[in-house]
């Protein structure tokens, strides 16, 4: 977050690699999607763990004339949006992550940086 | 909160009735351990290097690594004690199966294949890898050890009830007996099997737990006309006057504003406990590539999330079928509810059948911790810091394979003294000392620039130091009396001694944040020169996989 001074005389590899457009372009890429995501299902279950801690009328409503809370459908909800984002982010890492990370990894590895 | 650990103990002198029968489940217990051991003995063929011992060789698949990563998470807790949990407390113990599951988004997100692309065996080599080595390393160890031991403590504490309710055994000697059984099969298997022989029984002992709990599912749903609204009914008529309190939340945690922090405290000890367990991070060190590692977790992630689907349905189940006094008068009490649904569902046979299930469950998750606590003393402790690097691979396993031997017979020794306690409950310690004690420092590592070395300590020091202030003067260890019996609730059960000083049971809503503000404190106020090289490092290499451990080629 703040920047570092003490910048040594003789920049590693690992610096040059990260001056990089190519590194600065996948770390904002990387970051531009997990730091949101991450806001995301934390927020949602914040949000469910304080309507069960702390909204009981409103979670114990039964839909229609069954047994089934809303309380319930909103836990199970946590379910879904859990395997939705797994999934989205499996396919987002596979597609759009991976490709230009291992680009770069085999140029790193090939000392072509 | 009390009903959560209501069972404690109280029940066991007037109890001698047996459930099932011991003949047939000695028998499946007996067929099981025989075949997990040929397993353990045919993988530790190829057990040569560190590599072998600690990782497996890093040759598992992702599906194979996922599978034995549900096997390693389903733990006792996760089908004895959140089962007890929904069928005592209903709507409130579901909070577990949803906690325990959201968790993994964070290691997916932000953990798994960072932590891949940087480390070697264990979650200090994350750690210490920009910062300087030894303190952190030790630190690193040590909350690999404290969390260890708490999660072994709640697989040994499940271990005694289930015997108790199996072999009638009620007697405190009895079951300790068993326990030290337990302790001394899992000593041998982590011994002789290393990762290896470890991973292929979790992934063994995760198809059986997942297929006797889908076999469960369906047979409890089929007695209802496949309705969930009917057994929810079921589940309301069988625990009579106040039984709508069943599916309303609050059954438990809804009493006081107190109780509700401890629901709130809980919470948030689950979701970010997962991403800071040491055996979940080292089973990321037994695959290939981080790709590999994100693969696994997408696997853990549905095997996992549909087993706590499952168990939804059981604890209802066990609601309806066995009722909550039955359980919690059980030996083995709330802990018990699982068992005692298979018995009523299908007699003594799938009793036995699925108590060995959960029996194969303890001893493979026990067998993991055990591994991994004695990768992380060998590797982190005996290598790094005492012999500082100057020691063979030889060498480092052959201390390994003592400390196997020493964290075994502690943990016979603790869960001797944890009987009778929700085994989920006490699992969420070990989540709330992950969370607070090694999640601050993973995520500052790997994401600020500026972290330093007194930022770690401070973190992590400060995380585990007030976790355990908190739990000892928590109602968890002592003062914590049952209001209608008049029994101690709580780990000493002399009710004249009490230093209980806070109602917090889980120490996560304090210990937590703490543990965070800690990092940037001590970061702000050490004069530590930045290594801009090391995190550059750190940072290219989390990121695209470059120089990364590979696979061991056999």
């Amino acid at each position: 977050m703040s920047d570092d001074t003490a910048v040594p005389v003789q920049e590693t590899e690992y610096q040059r690699v990260q001056r990089s457009p190519e590194f600065q372009e996948l770390r904002r890429r990387f970051r531009n999607f997990v730091f949101p995501m991450t806001a995301l299902f934390l927020v949602w279950y914040l949000v469910y763990v304080l309507l069960a801690d702390y909204a009981h009328d409103f979670m114990s409503i039964r839909v229609g004339d069954s047994t089934i809370t809303v309380g319930l459908l909103l836990g199970l909800g946590q379910f879904v949006s859990t395997f939705v984002i797994t999934m989205v982010y499996a396919r987002w890492a596979n597609k759009k992550f991976d490709p230009p990370a291992d680009a770069l990894r085999r140029e790193i590895e090939d000392g072509a940086l | 909160m009390s009903a959560l650990t209501l069972a404690a103990g109280l029940h066991a002198a007037a109890e001698t009735e047996k459930i099932g029968n011991p003949a047939v489940n000695i028998a499946i217990f007996g067929a099981f351990v025989a075949v997990t051991l040929v397993i353990v003995l045919r993988a530790s063929r190829q057990n040569k290097s560190a590599e072998d011992y600690y990782a497996g060789g890093r040759s598992f698949t992702g599906a194979q690594n996922g599978t034995a990563i549900a096997g390693d998470y389903l733990s006792a807790a996760s089908f004895l004690g959140i089962c007890g949990a929904i069928a005592v407390n209903g709507y409130d113990g579901f909070l577990y199966s949803i906690g325990f599951l959201v968790a993994w988004l964070v290691a997916l997100l932000l953990v798994a294949e960072l932590l891949r692309n940087t480390g070697r065996f264990t979650m200090a080599d994350v750690l210490s890898f920009r910062l300087k080595e030894r303190p952190v390393r030790m630190a690193a160890a040590l909350a690999t050890l404290l969390v260890v031991f708490f999660y072994l403590l709640a697989q040994m504490a499940g271990a005694g009830g289930l015997v108790a309710l199996l072999l009638g055994i009620s007697s405190t000697a009895g079951q300790s007996v068993v326990i030290a059984v337990v302790g001394a099969l899992m000593i041998l298997y982590v011994l002789v099997g290393g990762m290896k022989g470890t991973t292929w029984v979790q992934i063994v002992k995760a198809v059986l737990l997942i297929i006797g709990a889908a076999v469960m599912t369906a047979w409890v749903l089929a007695k209802f006309g496949f309705n969930i609204s009917d057994l929810f009914q079921a589940a309301i008529d069988r625990a009579g006057e106040g039984g709508e309190a069943l599916i309303e939340p609050g059954k438990a945690y809804g009493a006081t504003s107190l109780s509700k922090l401890n629901f709130l405290s809980l919470a948030l000890a689950l979701v970010l406990g997962t991403a800071g367990l040491p055996h979940v991070l080292m089973r990321f060190y037994t695959v290939p590539d981080a790709k590999a590692a994100r693969r696994s977790v997408v696997w853990a992630i549905w095997l996992i999330g549909i087993f706590y689907l499952f168990t939804l349905v059981l604890g209802y189940g066990a609601a309806a079928l066995v009722g909550a006094d039955t359980i919690k008068a059980a030996p083995g009490g709330v802990n018990s509810a699982a068992p005692l649904l298979a018995y009523e569902l299908g007699g003594e046979v799938l009793l036995g059948l699925i108590s060995a299930v959960a029996f194969a469950t303890i001893l493979a998750v026990v067998a993991g911790l055990t591994i991994t606590a004695a990768a992380s003393f060998a590797h982190d402790i005996y290598a790094s810091v005492i012999k500082k690097g100057q020691v063979s691979g030889d060498g480092e396993v052959r201390v390994a394979r003592i400390t196997v031997v020493v964290i075994g017979v502690l943990a016979i020794v603790g869960g001797i003294f944890a009987q009778g306690q929700n085994v989920a409950f006490l699992v969420a310690l070990a989540f709330a000392v992950a969370a607070s004690a090694n999640l601050p420092t993973i995520i500052y590592s790997l994401f600020w620039k500026r972290f330093n070395t007194s930022g770690a300590l401070w973190s992590m020091y400060g995380g585990m130091i007030s976790c355990i202030v908190l739990i000892t003067f928590s109602p968890v260890v002592s003062g914590k009396v049952d209001p209608v019996t008049g029994e101690s609730l709580s780990m000493i059960k002399d009710t004249g001694i009490d230093f209980h000083l806070i109602s917090l049971e889980n120490p996560g809503l304090i210990t937590i944040p703490l543990a965070f503000v800690l990092g940037v404190v001590g970061t702000y106020l050490s004069k530590e020169k930045p290594h801009p090289e090391k995190f550059a490092e750190m940072e290219v290499r989390s990121l695209t996989g470059a120089g990364a451990e590979k696979a061991t080629e056999h």
